[in-house]
């Protein structure tokens, strides 16, 4: 055992008093392109093993890498999303170390030449605060195969009588983002850490480069991680975290990092320098093993690729037709839409933004629309633990149901019912409105025999009203909304009873 | 005398993944030498003013559609195999017992 | 007539195929019994593809009887190269770390080699991963010399050049790092092209140094190395380093060059590549080709490629670097030999160093831990940067060099074929045989070699051409008028004067 790992933790407040955290994060996401990076294998998530691979991506002796077009343009995009320099000539290399999933034991990468640097992100913090991330490079690689590990007590690697390795994922396109060191995020650190992470996956699907699905393992992150006693001091020794794979588990990851290395610093300790591995269940980190190679990669540009130069007209006509990017889109919502910042907030938490966008495109106010999605359908979302998304109603479903409701054809107490119809498949608003026979009673004269048995049962109330006081009037609106099986325009009653009365 | 160490020797060789038996690893520590005699004479003409060729031609942005070939069938990707399981490669434990 | 049909050149057996005076199966099983003759002794062959090659044969006997258009080398058969993968037959490269490994695909020039109804007889001998000047570093044992059966007949394509120089295959496919198809080629007295870098696919060529490995033609005449040039060569879009052009008319080149008029022609001779450390018979037989290039009209001019003495330090630090990478797949985990540690625990790492160790012999080691020295931290600037920079001072030396004339010419090889064992232990002196051949794959620049004499020992000498790069067709002009004039004094091919191989009765 280390000594580091002998040392208790510091509480993390206590930790974030005394000391600066300084982040650096690699952010790796698996390009959605058809085919591998190199070779023309096809890639689906979920394969039989081994049945997208190709002598390239096998690595057998004898095949040469070709590099794919798309991912080289994906990887120009994320490069101008991160308002990076996209690079005139740029070149891949091998990076050479030896393990049983990547079959060349190189993996072919970039190294001194990456094809974005020098970029930065605004990331939004959950109260709106921005915090701007400098952003070192972007680079294309390849993904590595996939490793079983058998005969273990924990599954884990250690321990494993032996391996089962899938290249199906070897060769898959990847583009690795560094940042630079993230200083003056104090304790706000694991939030800095995991809003950048959410950004890039936000960006990725605006780009529509991935799917970005952190739970395929399509986004991966590896957290660095160092202390220093003061903003001003020299940057500390820094640990990596490796394949922290969901943004709550960078958050955790951080936080322990934090209260871990104080306990070292606080021990008089040297923080060593080292990857680690995250743990899921009891959120702790703890050291991966020593490489006796010292990282020694021998990286030399790979003499089977030459150089990608893209030309100036090319990233031109890339950047010209980027997507607007998720903050910018928001910033521009917000503005049409006329929200609160704590309104847009609560939408954007919600995951609101794309429905109420489009329930607006479909003709209802935005304020209409965000009455519907953040109110009975967040309720609804709620109950069914489920997301907005996954509720069974489309924008344009509840601009029609808005729709209905304003023009008086039903009143929000039956546009809930007409809600639970459209949830329960009985097709759209209007649908389920002639099915269900909810649509408002207009007929005047079919109010009136009601409002007039109403009044003959209730020959008092009517006495209190005609001596001027209309509080008991409600009765009798209530009478006859029950006899119309609410389906009455309550206004509308109202107005008939008074007449009635002669008030 | 060699400049090259049985040291180094064996420092290379388990960077290369390769045993060495010691007789090896005496042999070629004499051997490796000639490439410091090698990188001695270079070094009077690769100044700094001098650009490197990685490339015999000056070739740039050699693409490929991204359009989906026929994978290997299985049966030939695991048939050159050492060992196999449920359509793997088996291989020995990754990392030694800590 | 078994004998007539194999001392024909693959040109003029593909004219009697063309004629249909003989089918490919008689053609292919004559050679298969020449093979199967003379092996023994030679150990050309690593493995005979019979029954391939006769079904191939018998496919094309088919199609054309059905009138079908086909290549003027469809039912020549062909050896190829150990190091070039080939679907269904073993390939080894030379090395136990590939012992019966059978690719599941083809190389690029033999999906080209099938495509034009080649029908192939099996695989040549080679220096383990084409490393080596002798085929003495095969892990499967020597190919003999057909000059002299105690003599090396060169390296790495030993086996390719004694099976075109026995009569075992009218044509081979060799591949050239260094020098491996053209120094067999002057110890053998046969023809060996280096295609410009990127004018042959890689695609499939179990690769030693990627930016200097080219595939080419091993042959018995330059018209016939011409057309196995324009047949494997062209644009391969699974090979990135493939020049997307037109193959230069080199099949043309060679007819031209054979009417034997040169005029105009400017010839270089390389002062740096002749002198010193050039057998007396070496020199002797440059010195009188370069009067009989005069005499067939070209201009004999002077050059100096003061950079060319760089060429082999910057050689053996550029191609043990890349070797060193690309020999790193063969770690028995996914194909090839899997050795498991004498003692202690049977890890993934553990394994991959005993495989290795056990698996790769002398100079694939020694190369690929100097390769792995050269690339190691702190070392990457001096050694292989530096060497980079070499190759930019030769490209410019080869630049210069062009500007005077249009081919350059050297002997190919310092001396002529050597002793088994005589250059085994000293390495250097072993790198010293590819001083001529190297700064070409350096620069990426063709290379050919053809016999041109006898040495005063009896053995073959053989001289090089060098032309620009994609400027392949000038050096087949050049040595089509050259083997031509030679030939007419000579009498007859070059391989007539070597000694009738001892043959094993057939039992057929
Ligand atoms: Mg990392
Ligand atoms: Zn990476």
């Amino acid at each position: 055992m280390t000594a580091a790992t002998t040392t208790g933790l510091v509480s993390y407040e206590d930790a974030v008093r005394r000391y600066d955290p300084v982040l650096g994060i690699e952010v790796h996401v698996e390009l959605g392109t058809r085919t591998k990076m190199f070779c023309a294998a096809e890639v689906e998530f979920g394969g039989e093993p081994n049945t997208q691979v190709t002598p390239v991506s096998l690595g057998l002796p004898g095949a040469l890498p070709v590099v794919n077009g798309k991912a080289v343009e994906y990887a120009i995009r994320i490069g101008l999303a991160l308002n990076c320099t996209i690079a005139e000539s740029c070149r891949f290399a091998r990076k050479n170390y030896f393990y049983p999933d990547v079959p060349k034991n190189f993996q072919t990468s970039q190294y001194d030449e990456p094809i974005a640097y020098d970029g930065w992100l605004d990331v939004e913090l959950e109260d709106g605060t921005v915090f701007r991330v400098e952003i070192e490079r972007a680079h294309m690689e390849e993904d590595a195969g996939k490793n079983t590990h058998v005969g273990g007590s924990t599954g884990r690697i250690h321990g494993a009588e032996y391996s089962l390795v899938d290249y199906n994922r070897a060769g898959i396109p990847l583009v690795e983002i560094v940042t630079r060191p993230i200083e003056g995020a104090g304790d706000r650190a694991p939030e800095v850490a995991r809003a950048y992470v959410q950004t890039l996956r936000d960006i990725f699907r605006t780009l529509d480069v991935s799917e970005a699905r952190m739970e395929r393992g399509n986004v991966r992150a590896d957290v660095n991680l160092s202390l220093r006693t003061s903003p001003d001091a020299p940057l500390g020794t820094r640990t990596e975290t490796k394949n922290v794979n969901s943004f709550r588990s960078i958050e955790r990851a951080v936080r322990y990092e934090v209260s871990r290395q104080a306990g070292v610093l606080d021990a008089g300790l040297p923080v060593i320098q080292e990857t680690r591995h995250f743990h899921e269940e009891d959120g702790t980190t703890s050291p991966g093993r020593v490489k006796s190679d010292a990282e020694d990669y021998r990286y030399f540009p790979e003499p089977d690729l030459v150089p990608v130069a893209p030309s100036r007209e090319w990233v031109e006509e890339i950047r010209a037709a980027l997507p607007e990017m998720p903050v910018a889109r928001r910033r521009r919502l917000q503005g049409e839409w006329g929200y609160a910042d704590a309104e847009m907030r609560d939408v954007v938490n919600a995951g609101a933004v794309d429905l109420i966008e489009a329930t607006v495109a479909a003709g209802t106010s935005a304020a209409g629309a965000r009455k519907w999605w953040m109110g009975e359908l967040a309720r609804r979302a709620k109950q069914d633990e489920v997301t907005l998304e996954d509720l069974s109603v489309t924008p344009a479903q509840i601009a029609q149901l808005q729709a209905l409701v304003e023009s008086g054809r039903i009143n929000d107490k039956i546009a809930r019912q007409v809600l639970d119809g459209v949830l329960a498949g009985e097709g759209d608003p209007e649908a389920v409105v002639v099915a269900r026979g909810l649509e408002v009673v207009s007929d005047d004269g079919a109010l009136l025999t009601a409002i007039d048995e109403a009044l003959a049962a209730q020959p008092d109330v009517v006495e209190k009203v005609r001596g001027g006081n209309q509080g008991p009037v409600g009765a009798i609106i209530g009478a006859v909304m029950k006899a119309t099986k609410g389906q009455a325009d309550a206004k509308r009653v109202r107005e008939l009873v008074l007449d009635r009365i002669g008030q | 005398m060699s400049t090259i160490s049985r040291d180094e020797v064996a420092r290379v060789a388990a960077l290369a993944r390769i045993d060495l038996r010691p007789d090896e690893v005496d042999r070629l520590a004499g051997e490796l030498d000639v490439i410091v005699e090698s990188i001695a004479r270079v070094s009077e003409v690769a100044t700094p003013d001098v650009p490197a060729t990685s490339h015999p031609l000056p070739l740039t942005n050699v693409f490929r559609d991204d359009v989906p070939e026929l994978a290997l069938p299985v049966q030939d990707v695991l048939a050159g195999a050492p060992q196999q399981k449920n359509g793997r490669f088996a291989v020995p434990q990754i990392l030694g017992e800590e | 007539m078994t004998n007539d049909i194999t001392r024909l050149s693959a040109s003029d057996l593909g004219s009697a195929l063309a004629r249909k005076e003989l089918s490919s199966v008689e053609a292919t099983q004559a050679h298969l019994d020449r093979i199967a003759a003379v092996d023994g002794d030679l150990h050309a062959f690593l493995h005979v593809s019979t029954q391939e090659a006769l079904a191939t044969a018998a496919d094309v006997d088919a199609k054309r009887a059905a009138g079908e258009e086909l290549h003027p080398l469809a039912g020549v058969p062909i050896a190829v190269k150990d190091v070039v993968v080939t679907k269904g037959l073993p390939t080894t490269a030379g090395s136990k770390i590939l012992e019966n490994w059978v690719p599941p695909y083809d190389a690029t020039l033999v999906e080209r080699l099938k495509g034009a109804g080649l029908p192939i007889l099996g695989k040549t001998n080679m220096d383990e991963f084409a490393m080596g000047s002798s085929t003495e570093h095969s892990a499967f044992g020597n190919t003999k010399n057909p000059w002299d059966l105690d003599r090396i007949p060169g390296g790495s394509g030993g086996g390719s050049a004694a099976a075109v120089a026995g009569f075992e295959a009218p044509l081979a496919i060799g591949t050239d790092t260094g020098g491996s198809i053209r120094q067999p080629g002057a110890v053998t007295g046969t023809v060996g092209v280096k295609p410009t870098y990127g004018g042959v696919s890689r695609y499939g060529l179990i690769a030693m140094a990627s930016s200097l490995d080219q595939a080419g033609p091993v042959t018995r005449t330059v018209l016939d190395a011409a057309l196995l040039h324009e047949l494997i060569g062209g644009h391969d879009p699974h090979d990135s380093t493939s020049i997307d052009e037109p193959v230069p008319g080199v099949v043309a080149a060679a007819r031209q060059g054979a009417t034997g008029d040169l005029k105009g022609v400017r010839v270089g001779v390389v002062t740096e590549l002749a002198g010193e450390g050039y057998q007396a018979g070496v020199s002797a037989r440059f010195d009188e080709s370069l009067e009989q290039l005069r005499a067939l009209g070209a201009e004999i001019v002077e050059v100096s490629c003061p950079s060319f003495r760089y060429a082999l330090d910057a050689y053996y630090l550029i191609m043990p670097a890349e070797a060193s990478s690309n020999l790193a797949k063969f770690d028995g985990m996914r194909f090839g030999l899997r050795v498991e540690p004498a003692e202690g625990p049977v890890t993934a790492e553990r394994v991959m160093g005993a495989t290795r160790g056990a698996g790769f012999g002398d100079e694939v080691k020694r190369r690929v831990i100097l390769g792995t020295y050269a690339l190691s931290a702190g070392y990457y600037d001096a050694y292989y940067g530096s060497a980079q920079k070499v190759r930019t001072l030769i490209q410019r030396d080869f630049a210069a060099a062009f500007a005077k004339a249009d081919v350059l010419v050297s002997p190919t090889a310092p001396t002529t074929a050597f002793k088994f064992g005589e250059k085994l232990d000293d390495p250097l002196a072993m790198y010293l045989n590819d001083v001529a051949t190297i700064p070409a794959n350096l620069a990426g620049v063709p290379g050919m070699s053809l016999p041109n004499g006898l040495s005063d020992d009896g053995l073959p000498v053989g001289f090089q051409i060098l032309a620009p790069a994609k400027a392949d067709d000038r050096m087949y002009r050049v040595g089509a008028a050259l083997e031509a004039a030679l030939e007419s004094r000579w009498g007859g091919p070059l391989l007539n004067k070597a000694p009738e191989l001892k043959t094993t009765e057939l039992a057929r």
